[in-house]
């Protein structure tokens, strides 16, 4: 038996209300049913009433401690209690432990005649009889039409019915009668006009194929409640309603950053990544590393010890995997540690609102720090573009609402700026876009940051390598040739580097030279200072030999003078 | 009342207290009883009020209501029984 006890915001004062304990139900009517009331659940054949009653019975019987009687008066309690052992609830328990009492009423009109006046005594005198046998608090007539088809006489029976609502009212039993719907009538026989204080009806629609459950409270009064078509499903736990429209923009935000697994991508968030509790959509072509981008966040997640949910709508986990193991990145071991949940379905397995339940569902199973849908997009081909953005809101909305971070791809079919994305974009609060570059025969993944709210970013536009360690982002080349990615990018380098090599070697070269000229200049020099030196050294000898010869001259002279003995 | 071995017609009449309706549906459905069948018929008058759950098993809604047991097939009579006719031709005891 799942147990959920929700916690019930009253909206009105004054009114007592009587919580159904039926997920979703008690959020749009603002905390449950009138309490000592009746309450007409109205539809046509199949679409739920009688499960809603009695579950309705039944959570109350189990979390609330108030008892229920059911009076059927189309199905036998046998086959009741068949069919409410398959969503998991034990009847014929409940009625051994006094929470539950049901009483069959069969009204075979053939074997009846009318003989004069009557009235239905007999059935308040079972009523009692049930309520008394259970204390019960909560009865159901399911559906009380059947006494329609079993008397002729309307105006007692409407008379009847007037007064078993009131006598009901007296026992202060909050109550839920079901109706067939009628053609223009919310029932056939027109009970809206006995059970005034609260009107809920059910349906169930369907749309290219796509079956959908919804249900709307018509009337409720002296209360505020939500006025929308809201989505139900019925699975193995019962009902479960969707009022995520009922919920407001109130929620509490987180300053923490989360790392978006890459580390290049961090740092354009001024360093630390996505805030959590925010939403991001990374939208891109198909092969521009969507699945990617998130299957690092989710990587990175894991490995900080937070438990992610990552439904796919494309692949099977198996592939998802694989493919993922390609890049570097081993979401397996997430898995068996029970980090990581994968949720694998078919869009058009069901209708969008059911997916939108079954996600919810998955969420407050598994109470995840991390939601990935891979792709959205998907889910639009099932539903118009207006449904599945608010479904898409709802889900944003629930996701912030619970501090859960969600990451969205969406597949865009050209590189304009994709019509159907902008319609979602508004909700997220990070956008992140890849395109392909196509140039010179080749493609190459980009990325850059469209938006991002409350931080800092970087406008420039990287290039998103697959490596076999994950995603790297390059700095594109920015230059006198434009923005260049790939061997665009890879080429212009090279191109660059040779020419500064170039330059380079120019520069040696240059340097080089000036050293040779120096030294012919320095040798020169040398050659010059040795030249003067020996003319200096010539000229030295020259001057001495002239004072010698000059000196002897004279010598000369006097020794001839001596010689010759010349007077002075 | 008749307790005759040959009791052919078993009938159960359930009515709700003293309601004029079913002090009206016992007066009657007596005067019938001993008109059509005397000696051949076992009526037993039920109060709701006194035995509801036999009122359930018997898959009572309506009160004034006459069951017939026997003979079978059961038949039901809602009213305060003042359609004698339609008694009559219920309890076969008229041609229809």
């Amino acid at each position: 038996m799942p147990k959920q006890n929700k916690t019930n915001k009253s909206v009105m004062i004054g009114l007592t209300k009587c919580p159904t304990g039926i997920q979703g139900l008690d959020e749009i009517t603002g905390g449950g049913l009138p309490q000592g009331r009746p309450t007409l659940v109205c539809g046509s054949a199949g679409c739920g009433k009688t499960v809603l009653a009695m579950e309705f019975l039944l959570r109350g019987a189990l979390q609330y401690n108030e008892p229920g009687v059911f009076i059927c008066f189309e199905e036998t309690p046998e086959d009741l209690t068949k069919n409410f052992a398959a969503l998991g609830f034990d009847l014929n328990d409940l009625i051994s432990r006094k929470l539950l009492d049901i009483d069959y009423i069969r009204i075979e009109r053939s074997e009846m005649s009318e003989t004069g006046e009557f009235n239905l005594e007999g059935l308040f005198v079972r009523l009692e009889l049930a309520i008394n046998t259970v204390k019960a608090k909560r009865v159901v007539l399911d559906t009380i039409e059947g006494l329609f088809a079993g008397f002729s006489n309307e105006a007692i029976l409407r008379a009847e019915l007037r007064r078993l609502f009131s006598w009901l009212k007296e026992k202060g039993v909050t109550a839920i009668i079901t109706g067939e719907q009628g053609e223009k009538t919310l029932t056939r026989y027109g009970l809206e006009e006995y059970v005034a204080d609260c009107v809920i009806t059910l349906a169930h629609v369907s749309t290219e194929q796509i079956a959908t459950r919804r249900l709307r409270i018509v009337k409720y009064r002296g209360s505020l409640h939500g006025t929308n078509d809201y989505p139900f499903l019925i699975d193995e736990q019962g009902i479960s309603i969707l009022p995520i429209t009922s919920m407001g923009l109130d929620h509490a935000v987180s300053d923490e950053k989360i790392s978006t697994g890459i580390p290049r991508l961090d740092t354009m968030f001024t360093g630390n990544g996505y805030y959590r509790g925010s939403s991001i959509l990374v939208s891109g072509t198909s092969g521009s590393g969507k699945t990617s981008i998130l299957s690092e966040f989710i990587n990175a997640a894991c490995k900080r010890g937070e438990r992610c949910l990552f439904f796919i709508f494309e692949e099977s986990p198996a592939q998802v995997i694989r493919n993922m193991r390609s890049i570097g990145i081993d979401l397996e071991p997430w898995i068996k540690k029970g980090l990581l949940r994968f949720h694998a379905a078919r869009p058009s397995l069901y209708g969008l609102e059911m997916h939108l339940v079954t996600i919810h569902k998955q969420i407050k199973e598994f109470k995840p720090d991390v939601v990935a849908i891979d792709p959205i997009s998907n889910l639009m081909n099932i539903g118009t573009l207006k449904e599945t953005k608010s479904m898409i809101t709802r889900l944003a909305d629930f996701l912030k609402a619970s501090i859960i971070t969600g990451i969205f791809t969406n597949l865009t079919q050209s590189d304009s700026l994709e019509e159907t994305a902008v319609g979602i974009s508004s909700l997220m609060d990070t956008w992140l876009l890849l395109r392909d570059l196509e140039v010179n025969g080749e493609r190459n993944r980009s990325l850059y940051i469209l938006k991002s709210r409350g931080m800092k970013h970087s406008n420039q536009v990287r290039e998103l390598l697959l490596t076999d360690k994950g995603i790297e982002l390059q700095d594109v080349y920015v230059g006198a040739a434009g923005v260049l990615t790939g061997s665009a990018r890879l080429s212009q380098e090279a191109v660059e580097k040779a020419e500064a090599l170039i330059g380079k070697q120019g520069f040696e070269f240059m340097q080089r030279e000036l050293e040779r000229k120096r030294k012919i200049l320095e040798a020169q020099i040398t050659a010059m200072r040795t030249e003067f030196e020996s003319e200096e050294d010539n000229l030295k000898r020259a001057v001495a030999e002239e004072k010698l010869s000059e000196k002897v001259t004279v010598q000369d002279r006097a020794d001839m003078g001596k010689l010759r003995k010349a007077d002075k | 009342m008749s307790k005759s071995k040959a009791v052919e017609n078993v009938l159960r009449l359930y009515v709700a207290g003293t309601t004029p309706n079913s002090v009206r549906a016992i007066e009657n459905i007596k005067l019938i009883c001993e008109e059509y069948l005397e000696g051949r018929y076992d009526l037993e008058v039920i109060d709701i009020y006194q035995q509801p759950v036999l009122a359930k098993g018997d898959q009572i809604i309506a009160v004034p209501t006459l069951l017939r047991k026997l003979p079978t097939p059961l038949r039901k009579f809602v009213g305060d029984m003042s359609a004698t006719e339609r008694i009559l031709v219920g309890l076969d005891l008229r041609p229809k």
